[in-house]
């Protein structure tokens, strides 16, 4: 297994996932309300599969949160 | 009472509720129940890495009840059509409470990126309902570009101060051509009221539920009031002439013989 330094949501982590989709699994996201960008683009939950993880690009991940 | 339609979508209930400041999920699923509401707004947020934390949703998730994202916390028209876009990914609606408001002492909408995200945001097929201003002419010109409803605000979000806006929400009311929601600064179910009774066409309330001391019984409270106010005005509220002339209610004469 090799592990990864990775830039998420501007802190640094390390990770055994290689594509979003395994990330998203690693951070147990909930399967609705959750969306990610790399690089300020969004990729589509139907992509993350197919997205490797890049330690040289920023990854953004946000979820569902109370508000008004 | 009539059905309100905004974007093709019927809407039973003239209350819409927003989920922050509740002390818990569970307060605010009864809370969302109580008031009866078909359309919740929520927020995003970044996800904390080193907290899962509750997922919100799942306490909110009802065929009847049409999400609302907004895009709290964005600060141009910019970075709101990426906020909304993130939104779509997200929650799987186009519906989109856009607000900008780059200020955050009194948290008041910025009426020329508003705009320009309204109209950009219409293209890209979002139903964009805008809080802005109670600007006549910015909901004009908000109504032009495509927005689904236009949210005017009745007082600075969260501070209960109830429809300081009044005279120009009547105008905005009066002229619009979309639905009119009274969002932000209603304190009370009264405020609630007086802005249904004024025909507006639905009120957006959070802080004032939410913060309540007990918020069930006031989402219940307020789902009367908007029940009230719009049974009120469309059985058709007499005229409230501007002066301070009174108008006799029973007969003035033909009572007593007087000389």
């Amino acid at each position: 297994m090799i592990i990864m330094k990775i830039r998420v949501n501007n802190k640094e982590i390390e990770t055994a996932a290689q594509t979003l989709r395994q990330l998203a699994d690693e951070l147990q996201l909930p399967d609705k309300g959750v969306a990610m960008a790399v690089d300020n683009a969004i990729v589509p939950r139907t992509a993350w599969a197919e997205t490797s993880v890049d330690a040289t690009k920023d990854i953004l991940i946000i979820k569902a949160f109370a508000g008004g | 009472m009539e059905t309100l339609v905004i974007a093709g979508r019927a809407f039973h209930s003239r209350l819409f509720l927003g989920t922050g400041k509740y002390s818990s999920n569970d307060l605010m699923r009864e809370s969302i129940k109580a008031s009866g509401t078909e359309m919740v707004t929520v927020a995003m947020k970044r996800i904390d890495l080193s907290d899962s934390g509750d997922d919100m949703l799942q306490h909110i998730v009802d065929e009847r009840i049409q999400l609302l994202p907004n895009t709290s916390g964005v600060r141009d028209a910019e970075e709101a059509v990426f906020a909304a876009q993130m939104s779509r990914e997200a929650f799987g609606t186009e519906w989109l409470k856009l607000e900008i408001h780059p200020d955050p002492r009194y948290l008041l909408p910025d009426s020329t990126e508003t705009l320009k995200a309204t109209e950009r945001l219409v293209k890209m097929g979002f139903v964009v309902l805008p809080y802005c201003q109670a600007d006549p002419t910015l909901c004009k010109r908000l109504a032009e570009a495509g927005a689904a409803a236009v949210m005017p605000l009745g007082a600075p979000i969260g501070t209960n101060k109830g429809l300081q806006t009044r005279d120009f929400l009547r105008i905005i009311i009066e002229e619009s051509t979309v639905p009119v929601v009274v969002d932000a600064g209603i304190g009370a179910p009264s405020h609630a009221a007086e802005a249904m009774e004024m025909g507006a066409s639905a009120c957006l309330v959070n802080t004032a539920v939410a913060v309540a001391g007990d918020p069930v019984a006031m989402a219940s409270a307020f789902k009367m009031a908007v029940e009230a106010g719009r049974m009120a005005f469309e059985a058709g509220l007499p005229l409230q002439p501007a002066g301070m002339q009174a108008s006799a209610s029973s007969p003035l004469t033909e009572f007593l013989n007087r000389p």
